[in-house]
């Protein structure tokens, strides 16, 4: 084993799919996967070598070695219930439930800041997605509003989505303000049941100086997807930014629109739940960044 | 105005409850600026005739007004005040989109005086709703549900979903037709099914537009077919080519012999008097609308699609029937840019090649 050992809880469809990306990643070396029933998740996975079990979060607290880091693909009353078990078992926590135990991160704008924290939250499909363009236009200029515009496809959003809808358009809403850099935040989210299903897509509003250097904008915000394409390859731009001159109602801003296309990388979820792959995506991710953390800085002691 | 001879009178009776909308889906032909003073003369108007329910909200519903569908002039919670305190009959509905505004939107607008929560999803996803409608029960709030772009659906999908709503607490639901797409026959089966499904429990509604010049009869045959709530709006104000006009509504029914409550000359009034004077344009069949009725594109696209065909040099019915080719639905006003831009992209290639 390379030194860190992940779980993950939660062998459904997220979980599986988070199971495919973190298989190709060298920083960590997925051990256990936890259900509370027998599924086709936790077949796949033994397949796989892993060691897996339908006991749930009891039997993976007595594995030898446990795990260094867990990742959450349940909901968030199991993640609510499991989280104070994972600190006292000192296990880091990556919590893709809306549970929201620890602080918010997106990996291109504050996961350094939070590489030790001890339980993390994946925040929403439509933040991962779209917060690191509010930061981009905000570490230009300052950003008064940002308004974000998530369609997803109908087949990709699952129960519990549908049954707290107003719990996305919270949460990314106020991400948007905290972790993005927004002064005010709104997100709205569209479902949209087309055959065959629409890959997801997010537009970024922001409202911005009149007089705001566009290129410099627009640059920040090309740099940034670049970034974002590190862990999502399929993240791209469908136009450049596009730049309004302030409007009668937007109170003497400007505004810049970004037109984003998620698509997924089909590893287990199909290509057009961006929506769902960005989550699992930029788990992993952090979980890499996280691991690669924790190597150095037990290893050398030094400065890198 | 029961005078005319009887000719019509007599073919049917009953009751019939028109909700006037020109506050709500007239607002996206508004675009969004309307005054609180155009509503309190408008309110006053409408609960003057015997209007018994006026929906008051951004054309997008609660938490509409935002960079993508156009930023109100006054926001909601004080025009539902204004409109609530000049009713003194009728009752104030809002509109709520799940995904767009929230429970805390709807308990804002019930406390600034709205009694009845219209809650809308796109025709197939009714359960996205479910938690608003007990929500808007919890604050006695009286609940119709709302499924929009009703074409994109078959009748008997229509009332499952239908049945969704009513069992979260929806005491009518409504066939949608937010593109003014269906034809006679399509609503007449749409409501039918409703019936069928939902008609013991709870009401049966349709809100028709006239992009195809069909929201009126559509309305006439929802009526015969066991709706008993329509939904109108003075000077046909709405997006689109407009809804079905509330006094022409009100004058037909009056002459069918149907019970509306409502005085149709006061109607008339309201409409040439009031709303008329404020409008920046007629609602209107124009080339843009009819297409979206011919194609089946949400009616509130139409204002953006013009911006969009103005910004970046399209035409704004070829937007629309692209917007139609990629089934986007209701809320995604976002697109229209999006498509704007690829069209004008490959303009510009084909311009290249030529």
């Amino acid at each position: 084993m390379t030194g860190t050992v992940a779980a993950i809880v939660g062998p459904g469809n997220i979980g599986t799919d988070l199971l495919e990306k973190l298989r190709r990643l060298d920083a960590l070396e997925v051990a256990y996967m936890v259900g509370v029933v027998e599924s086709e998740g936790l077949a796949r996975a033994r397949k796989l070598g892993l060691a897996a079990s339908a006991e749930g979060v009891d039997w993976l607290l007595q594995q030898d070695p446990l795990p260094d880091i867990v990742f959450e693909a349940t909901s968030a009353r199991a993640h609510l219930a499991n989280a104070p078990r994972y600190a006292e078992a000192g296990i880091r926590a990556i919590d893709l439930t809306p549970a929201h135990v620890g602080p918010m991160v997106c990996p291109p704008v504050n996961l350094t800041e939070h590489l030790d924290a001890p339980n993390v939250s994946m925040i929403s499909c439509g933040g991962q997605a779209t917060i690191p363009i509010v930061h981009a236009v905000s570490r230009v200029v300052p950003v008064g509003y940002a308004e974000i515009v998530a369609s997803v496809a109908s087949k990709s959003a699952g129960p519990g989505t549908r049954a707290n809808i107003d719990e996305f358009t919270h949460t990314t809403g106020g991400s948007l303000e905290s972790v993005g850099g927004a002064a005010r935040g709104k997100a709205i989210i569209i479902l949209n049941p087309v055959e065959p299903p629409m890959i997801m897509r997010d537009t970024v509003f922001c409202a911005i100086p009149a007089d705001a250097d566009t290129d410099a904008i627009a640059a920040s915000v090309h740099a940034m997807v670049a970034e974002v394409q590190r862990y999502v390859p399929g993240y791209t731009l469908r136009a450049d930014p596009q730049f309004d001159p302030p409007q009668g109602s937007w109170h003497g801003n400007g505004r810049v629109a970004v037109f984003l296309e998620v698509r997924g990388n089909g590893d287990y979820l199909p290509e057009y739940a961006g929506n769902l792959d960005i989550m699992t995506a930029a788990a992993a991710r952090v979980g890499e960044l996280v691991a690669e953390a924790a190597v150095a800085g037990t290893s050398a002691g030094g400065t890198p | 105005m029961n005078g005319a001879s009887g000719q019509a009178a007599g073919e049917m009776s009953g009751r019939v409850l028109i909700t006037d909308t020109t506050l709500r889906d007239g607002s996206h032909a508004m675009s969004h600026q309307f005054s609180e003073e155009q509503v309190r003369a408008t309110v006053h108007a409408l609960d003057q005739a015997g209007v018994g329910v006026i929906e008051v909200t951004h054309g997008d519903g609660l938490g509409g007004s935002s960079f993508n569908y156009g930023f109100a002039l006054t926001d909601d919670v004080t025009l539902i005040k204004a409109a609530a305190q000049e009713a003194t009959q009728a009752r104030i509905a809002v509109l709520l989109i799940p995904g767009i505004g929230t429970m805390a939107d709807l308990q804002q607008a019930r406390e600034a005086g709205a009694s009845v929560a219209r809650i809308a999803t796109h025709c197939t996803e009714a359960d996205t709703s479910i938690q608003h409608f007990g929500i808007a029960r919890d604050l006695g709030m009286e609940t119709v549900g709302f499924l929009m772009m009703a074409h994109r659906t078959g009748a008997a999908e229509l009332a499952r979903q239908a049945r969704i709503m009513v069992d979260a607490g929806a005491q009518c639901v409504y066939c949608v037709d937010s593109a003014g797409a269906l034809l006679l026959g399509d609503a007449q089966e749409r409501v039918q099914a409703l019936i069928a499904e939902i008609g013991s429990e709870a009401q049966v509604g349709f809100h028709g537009h006239q992009n195809l010049a069909l929201g009126v009869a559509n309305s006439v045959l929802a009526f015969q077919n066991g709706a008993l709530q329509l939904d109108g709006s003075l000077c046909g104000l709405g997006a689109g080519a407009g809804n079905s006009p509330t006094e022409v509504l009100a004058a037909t029914f009056d002459r069918l012999g149907v019970t509306t409550g409502i005085d149709v000359h006061a109607t008339l009034a309201a409409a040439d008097e009031i709303v008329r004077p404020y409008l920046p344009r007629l609602p209107w069949t124009d080339r843009a609308s009819v297409v979206q009725g011919y194609a089946g594109v949400y009616s509130s696209f139409l204002i953006h699609a013009e911006h969009a065909a103005q910004r970046y040099g399209v035409p704004a019915p070829d937007i629309l029937e692209r917007v139609a080719e990629h089934g986007y639905v209701g809320g995604q006003e976002d697109m229209l840019i999006d498509v704007a831009l690829q069209l004008a992209r490959e303009r510009e290639a084909a311009g290249a090649t030529a």
